[in-house]
């Protein structure tokens, strides 16, 4: 038996954790550059403020109905998702971290009592961390995430949703569409419209060879998986990334070709925070830059950038992306985004040591990792290089983020006595 | 081409343990006569953390809780695994703010640890919301650092 449990309106939840006023209190989490709405608990839902509509457009609306609006807190989202995915390991095992607010656990064969269980799950993540989470359980992951759509979208089930016998799923089955199928998309699921297959139940009742014929081994799994058969399991090893992307908009247009150089430094010294953390070097860079899609004239242009050795050194990758955003820049552009991807990484052991190309040498190894200490310590950013900027203009706006409660010693939580 | 610079060692949060195996040399010389006796080093987050995931810091800022060892500025460690008891120093949500007091079961109540201040009564329809429970004080008592 599988479970999936997934935190409520997630982001929107986190910022609720050490803020006990405003619960109870309509909440919604703006998207990077406080553009979208990207997350919205159930008394914003119930306002009916839309899921991902650009927060101009509904700004006047949210402050008529005093929605608390919050810049997204990465750091605060990712401490809160990994003290989450750390509760449910402990409890079970096996577990599956599915994004940053979901896991797939595989149930010990000993437990009987699902629904109970499922509380239990439920009621220790909210005791522990204080994030709501529904859970559904059944004999596969797709059932197990339509479960716990089911335990979302049925009150009267309290958000636990146990499927353990095929009239349970299949009751659930005929209320819910194809589209809702976890790996049925819209194209597959319009396909089956006019076949006549529209409910999840129709297509639970489909012959797996048949549509195996008509779309894929992808599909087929899924109609086995609808009907109990374990097709999927657990994937536990993260696979490491073969190539690491860092790249934002800006909070408003560049045109100055410094500003642009600043903003690849960067995301290039955050980009090679993330290799180093993989234990990782890289030879080839990807850099792009690009216009705004909607007003100025129009363009884009990348680079791939080799270096003469594998390297994790932000120094000679930043100086590498400066030199490629230098060929890129056009005078005149108005840049919305850049962006640098490292390719081609390799793992940092076994060393192989050539007599020809030079090696990273020790100072520069350990120049890094005095960069990353101090930047673990002091949070990010508190050390770079100075073509990063200091206070560029460009960056990301964040204007109404929470306290970063359990990252920085000095924004924790405050405690009147 | 940089600077030669000594690499700083910086204390994680929540490490496990480093358990140094040898501390002296092996190929020459001799052994440090330490050797035999050395420990794990200690670590606090050891001593003061038993559930890690559950465990959060918070800023106390007041002194209704300085008789009971809470100085204003201190850091508390708040546990939220643990279920609350008679007695407990717990956060608690009052008028929505977070708030430390003394839970007291027997006569439903928060209390300060000063006279000066009222218990608060725990009325039956109103839900008590705590956060956690209080597991440890770090009042700094050395400016200079």
């Amino acid at each position: 038996m599988y479970a999936l449990v997934d935190g409520n309106s997630f982001y929107a939840s986190c910022e609720t954790i050490f803020r006990p006023d405003l619960l109870g209190q309509p909440v919604v989490v703006l998207s990077n550059n406080d553009g979208c709405i990207v997350a919205r608990n159930k008394e914003a839902k119930a306002l009916g403020v839309p899921d991902l509509v650009p927060y101009f457009q509904v700004k006047s609306m949210l402050e008529q109905a005093q929605v608390h609006i919050f810049s997204s807190n990465y750091e605060l989202y990712g401490d809160i998702s990994r003290r989450m995915m750390d509760v449910l390991g402990a409890m079970v095992g096996d577990h599956e971290v599915y994004s940053i607010d979901e896991a797939f656990l595989r149930l010990l064969s000993s437990t009987r009592e699902y629904k109970t269980f499922g509380k239990h799950l439920k009621d220790t993540v909210m005791q522990c961390i204080g994030m709501p989470v529904c859970v559904g359980i059944a004999p596969t992951k797709t059932l197990a995430k339509m479960a716990n759509k089911a335990a979302k979208k049925i009150p009267g089930l309290q958000g636990v949703c146990a499927m353990d016998t095929a009239g349970k799923w299949q009751w659930v089955q005929k209320r819910f569409t194809t589209r809702e199928v976890w790996g049925v998309g819209s194209q597959i699921s319009d396909k089956l419209a006019a076949m006549g297959i529209h409910t999840a139940y129709d297509l639970a009742m489909s012959s797996p060879r048949q549509m195996r014929k008509h779309f894929s081994v992808v599909l087929e799994r899924t109609i086995r998986e609808l009907n109990g058969e374990p097709c999927l399991t657990l994937d536990q090893q993260p696979v490491p990334k073969k190539e690491i992307m860092c790249s934002r908009s800006f909070s408003h247009k560049i045109h100055d070709p410094v500003e642009l150089q600043q903003a690849i430094s960067q995301y290039a010294g955050r980009a090679c925070e993330k290799m180093r953390q993989q234990e990782r070097l890289t030879n080839l860079l990807w850099i792009f830059v690009e216009s705004s899609r909607f007003s100025g004239p129009q363009y884009s242009n990348q680079l791939m950038v080799k270096l003469d050795s594998f390297t994790n050194d932000t120094c000679v990758i930043t100086e590498a992306a400066r030199l490629a955003v230098a060929e890129l820049f056009r005078p005149g552009v108005p840049f919305h985004k850049c962006g640098i991807g490292l390719m081609e990484l390799k793992e940092r052991q076994p060393e192989q040591l050539h007599f020809f190309s030079p090696q990273q040498s020790e100072e520069s190894r350990s120049l890094m990792a005095s960069l990353d200490a101090v930047n673990r310590r002091y949070g990010r950013g508190t050390l770079g290089l100075a073509s990063q900027g200091i206070n560029p203009k460009w960056k990301m706006a964040r204007e109404k983020m929470s306290p970063r409660y359990t990252t920085q010693w000095a924004e924790l939580p405050k405690v009147r006595c | 081409m940089f600077m030669k610079i000594t690499l700083l060692t910086v204390k994680q949060p929540a490490t496990p343990l480093s358990l140094p195996l040898y501390c002296s040399r092996v190929p020459a010389g001799f052994p440090s006569p330490a050797d035999d006796y050395i420990e794990a080093q200690l670590d606090l987050n050891e001593y003061l953390i038993k559930h890690p995931s559950s465990t959060f810091f918070a800023r106390a800022e007041g002194t209704s809780m300085v008789n009971a060892g809470i100085l204003d500025g201190a850091l508390l460690i708040v546990d939220r695994s643990l279920t609350p008891q008679h007695d407990d120093i717990v956060i608690a949500s009052v008028d929505g703010q977070l708030t430390c007091k003394i839970l007291d079961t027997r006569i439903q109540a928060l209390r300060s640890a000063n006279l000066q201040y009222p218990p608060m009564m725990l009325s039956e329809g109103n839900e008590l919301l705590i956060f956690g429970v209080v597991i440890h004080v770090v009042n700094k008592l050395c400016t200079r650092l």
